[in-house]
């Protein structure tokens, strides 16, 4: 089934995208006194900004910003702002839903949506195979949720095959970083920003996708002197005022971080007590990239010599430094080995583990951290450990009450379970907090996929794109329904609190997957889940002795510090905010290991047919698939629709104009979008944000090609040409 | 009245900073008073050159040409240097403070006929809080607090005095800038060669 019922035009009338402007009851009730101010967090970004929430009859009214909350001080993004809008939002789902061919969707009860999902769960599994029911998920869900959902999928659904959009975010980096520390978190707490004398950002849109970080940054360069040194095909806005920019030719980030490596090593720039003592494969490293030739540097990856040579003295020669970096170096098919090619500048300095010296990725969605380290990533078991690990196995198992041989084994990453669906194997899907029609790429592939599906049942507050193809449509929960924990981008664990219920007969995300459960007959397993805290108080003892150990962190724990940094092993342990001090990496050995990188071409291939470079990202007023964001009326006129960015000397060579309609083609589809002449983006690379839908997304366009090891998508390179409309 | 003892705290404009967020304009609009309508304008400078962008926002000038201008006396300046939105009893929506406005601030709300404009948040400020833009501005593009401590902490210099042809305006909101200069110029003149100028006008 898992086709639409009527038009799309006729879906959109009825659930939306609608704008919504005015807090519920209009201005008028927004001014009067509320019932209660909730001291929670933001539902977007890897930051998770402290926010005080107005609450009013249930409803939430407004925002007052939370000036005590350490990491942001009160600050936020407008998404940060207008985000309470979301909950009484006119397009919210109130009720089950089902999928009549022909006639919409119908109001159903819960218990014939639970009924009908259970059987279906129940016959596709005899009639296929267990594995042959997959689940995605999300890192937009707390901690809580997340690690409900890995237990959900192995212990109550019995499939392999469940994963999440973080597939889409973080796997490159925590691949990276669990090869070269032996761990996957940022190696910092923001505050090593403030400490240090030079930063890095490789492939960071800081100021539109974690635009809190952009205060540390200056703070540096005021307070400090520190030099900002940004890696980007653009110039983002946090780029404008940067000391050094690199614009460097998409795809070939890893080249210029072997040449940077290289003259430092050349220079003598490399601190080689603390590589001896405390790394392995420095020689390894070094003979690799001594055949990354200046010359060589600027011809692959488009920047002067001169500004390479300038990178790799300020870099050798600091005496503290900071390197982040995020999506764009790691959205591609060696996005690992790009990761791998920073982390290697980093260790040949030694500056890691102390004051001002530090590194990290940029964790894109608000739980991508606790997300993908307690639940449902398919090769990852609670406190990241390794579902292939026997050892790790039978721990789990003994903590969930299951046998060990009943435990399902590594399943596949998500683009891989939509191929998987696309080749008629995966025949039945549930999905939470995940709009993949939308994030995934070659959405035309995505929408045939998801068509050729028997059963689809998906939990979601809006009808996002996805949704819209489920056989039976379950009303979850919004972040402020629930009760939970999350981990920002640091690694720091912070409460998110419950402000209203959910509205109408929609239901907190817990409850349906509890509830399913026991249909399935595994009610034993999940029935002690009477809160969020026992959820958590299970995962405390889940993760300890993983390398994500949150034993020590206790709810109570978390209030009174305003968080606490995992790992925190025991419930006296004050949490870990600077990871490596002393040069102890978490490898058996405790060494940090360097990896060779091999700079390597992308996978789509730029040619006379496809001659242009396009690169996919976010804009700061929407977040990943816009679901949210597109329903929020400020957000959605500041950045109505996609548009294509363009060089003034690209355009000229199309005749193409400020506004003009073009028509972006790749090997995949096209889309058509209005040009935005910049001169802020490389001549040979143009941009789309990709938070649009149906015609207006990009991901028609990008490419199902995954990195190795990580399987993330290559969404920053796909070659394309353009025509003038 | 503030203490002597206890610096007096401003509002302080670094365009520098600004990421053109629009976080200021989508808090500013969530105020009770005039609900929905930003009262702090984002401009892209110059959209089609660069990213750059700069928040306008009230600069409270000491001698404010807006009340000057205001045939109706609805433009009121406070004792502690606020020059308020008009007085909606008063105010004809007649358009003079927003042409006289050498900042380009005041704008006339149609749908009230009145002009309205920033008033620094006397509601937050009056209570201790800073105003709602400079507190969530992620990049401390706008600052609220002593001048002392914006000076120690940044390397740019805090300036309120705008040169206007031969008119100095003098304003209590500070615009951060190059330590080498010590008024912003804003008359093309300033930068133009005198070299080739009639000495008389053409028409004379």
């Amino acid at each position: 089934m898992a086709k639409l019922p009527i038009s799309e035009d006729k879906i959109f009338e009825q659930f939306g995208p609608h704008l919504k402007y005015e807090p519920p009851g209009g201005w008028e009730k927004s001014v009067e006194e509320p019932d209660s101010k909730v001291k929670t967090h933001c539902c977007f970004c890897g930051q998770q900004c402290g926010i005080i929430l107005k609450v009013k009859d249930n409803q939430v009214i407004g925002f007052d910003p939370w000036e005590a909350f350490p990491f942001n001080k009160g600050k936020l993004c407008p998404k940060g702002v207008k985000r309470y809008l979301q909950g009484s939002h006119p397009d919210r789902l109130l009720y089950p839903l089902e999928n009549r061919s022909g006639v919409g969707y119908e109001r159903i009860s819960w218990d014939a949506a639970y009924s009908r999902v259970v059987a279906e769960i129940q016959r596709i599994q005899n009639k296929y195979g267990k594995d042959h029911f997959a689940m995605l998920s999300g890192v937009s869900l707390s901690n809580e949720k997340s690690y409900l959902v890995g237990k959900f999928a192995r212990v109550a659904l019995q499939t392999a095959n469940l994963d999440y959009n973080g597939r889409l975010c973080m796997v490159s980096a925590g691949a990276g970083n669990k090869k070269a520390f032996g761990i996957d978190r940022a190696a910092n707490s923001w505050a090593d920003l403030l400490e240090t004398d030079l930063i890095l950002c490789a492939g960071t849109n800081v100021s539109e996708c974690a635009p809190i970080t952009t205060d540390y940054i200056w703070k540096a360069r005021d307070t400090r002197g520190a030099k900002l040194i940004v890696v980007d095909p653009r110039i983002t806005p946090i780029a404008r005022t940067a000391d050094l920019i690199l614009p460097v030719r998409p795809g070939t980030d890893s080249h210029l971080f072997n040449t940077i490596l290289n003259l430092m090593i050349q220079a003598g720039d490399v601190d080689q007590q603390f590589i001896n003592e405390h790394t392995v494969g420095f020689e390894d490293v070094k003979n690799a990239v001594a055949k990354y030739t200046l010359d060589e540097c600027e011809r692959i990856t488009g920047v002067p010599v001169k500004s390479i040579k300038t990178a790799a003295e300020w870099w050798g020669k600091a005496k503290r430094s900071f390197l982040l970096h995020a999506r764009g170096i790691e959205h591609h098919t060696k996005g690992v080995d790009n990761v791998l090619s920073c982390i290697n500048l980093v260790l040949a300095t030694g500056r890691i583990g102390k004051v001002g010296c530090g590194y990290a990725t940029i964790t894109g969605q608000g739980n991508g951290q606790g997300g993908r380290e307690h639940g449902h990533k398919c090769d990852q078991l609670p406190g990241n450990r390794d579902i292939t690990n026997p050892e790790h196995r039978k721990y789990i198992s003994q903590v969930w009450g299951i046998d060990e041989k009943d435990l399902p084994g590594k399943g596949l990453s998500a683009q891989e379970i939509m191929n998987e669906i696309h080749d008629g194997k995966i025949k039945g899907l549930i999905s939470i907090c995940f709009n993949p029609l939308v994030s995934l790429p070659d959405s035309n592939f995505t929408r045939e996929a998801l068509e050729k599906l028997e059963f689809y049942a998906i939990i979601d507050f809006f009808m996002s794109e996805t949704a819209c193809h489920a056989d039976i449509i379950l009303p979850g929960s919004l972040h402020e329904e629930d009760e939970g924990t999350s981990t920002s981008a640091e690694g720091r664990v912070i409460r998110i609190q419950k402000a209203v219920n959910p509205p109408g007969e929609a239901k907190a995300d817990g409850e349906i997957l509890l509830e399913i459960a026991r249909r399935l007959g595994k009610g034993k397993y999940f029935d002690h889940f009477k809160k969020a805290e026992d959820i958590f108080n299970e995962l405390r003892v889940a993760s300890k002795g993983g390398t994500a150990d949150y034993f020590g962190i206790t709810y109570e724990k978390i209030d009174k510090n305003m968080g606490v940094f995992w790992p925190c092993p025991d419930l006296d342990h004050p949490g870990t905010p600077r990871l490596f001090e002393g040069g102890k990496f978490y490898h058996s050995d405790r060494k940090a290991h360097f990896n060779v990188v091999e700079f390597k071409p992308s996978a789509d291939e730029i040619n006379s047919d496809y001659p242009i470079y396009l690169t996919t990202g976010r804009v700061i007023y929407h977040y990943l698939s816009g679901t949210q964001t597109r329903r929020i009326g400020f957000l959605s006129d500041q950045c109505p629709d996609p548009y294509m960015e363009i060089h003034p000397r690209l355009a000229e060579k199309y005749a193409i104009q400020e506004g003009d309609g073009v028509k972006i083609i790749s090997r995949r589809g096209s889309i058509e979008l209005k040009a935005k002449i910049v001169k802020t983006i490389r001549p040979d690379t143009i941009f789309v944000p990709y938070h649009w839908a149906g015609k207006q997304s990009i991901n028609r366009v990008t490419q199902r090609a995954l990195d190795p090891i990580s399987k993330i998508p290559e969404f920053k390179m796909s070659a394309v040409r353009i025509e003038k409309v | 009245m503030t203490p002597v003892d206890q610096e007096e705290n401003d509002l302080f404009v670094d365009p520098q900073r600004c990421i053109g967020c629009r976080a200021c304009e989508a808090a500013c609009s969530e105020c009770s008073t005039h609900r929905g309508v930003p009262m702090i304008h984002l401009e892209p400078l110059d959209p089609f050159e660069s990213v750059k962008t700069g928040p306008t926002l009230c600069m409270h000038c000491d001698d404010p040409a807006c009340a000057a201008v205001c045939p109706a006396d609805a433009i009121k300046r406070t004792e502690d240097g606020i020059v308020q939105s008009s007085q909606k009893s008063r105010c004809i929506g007649c358009s003079n403070c927003q042409i006289a406005c050498p900042f380009g601030v005041p704008k006339i709300y149609k749908a009230r006929a009145q002009m309205n404009k920033c008033d620094m948040c006397y509601d937050r400020t009056s209570t201790g809080l800073k105003p709602m833009c400079a507190t969530v501005c992620p990049s401390e593009a706008i600052f609220f607090g002593p001048k002392s401590q914006i000076e120690s902490m940044r390397k740019n210099k805090a300036n309120n005095q705008f040169q206007f042809g031969g008119q100095k305006i003098t304003t209590k909101v500070y615009v951060m800038m190059d330590t080498s200069e010590e008024t912003i110029d804003m008359d093309v003149m300033d930068f133009m060669s005198s070299s080739g100028l009639e000495e008389k006008e053409p028409w004379a």
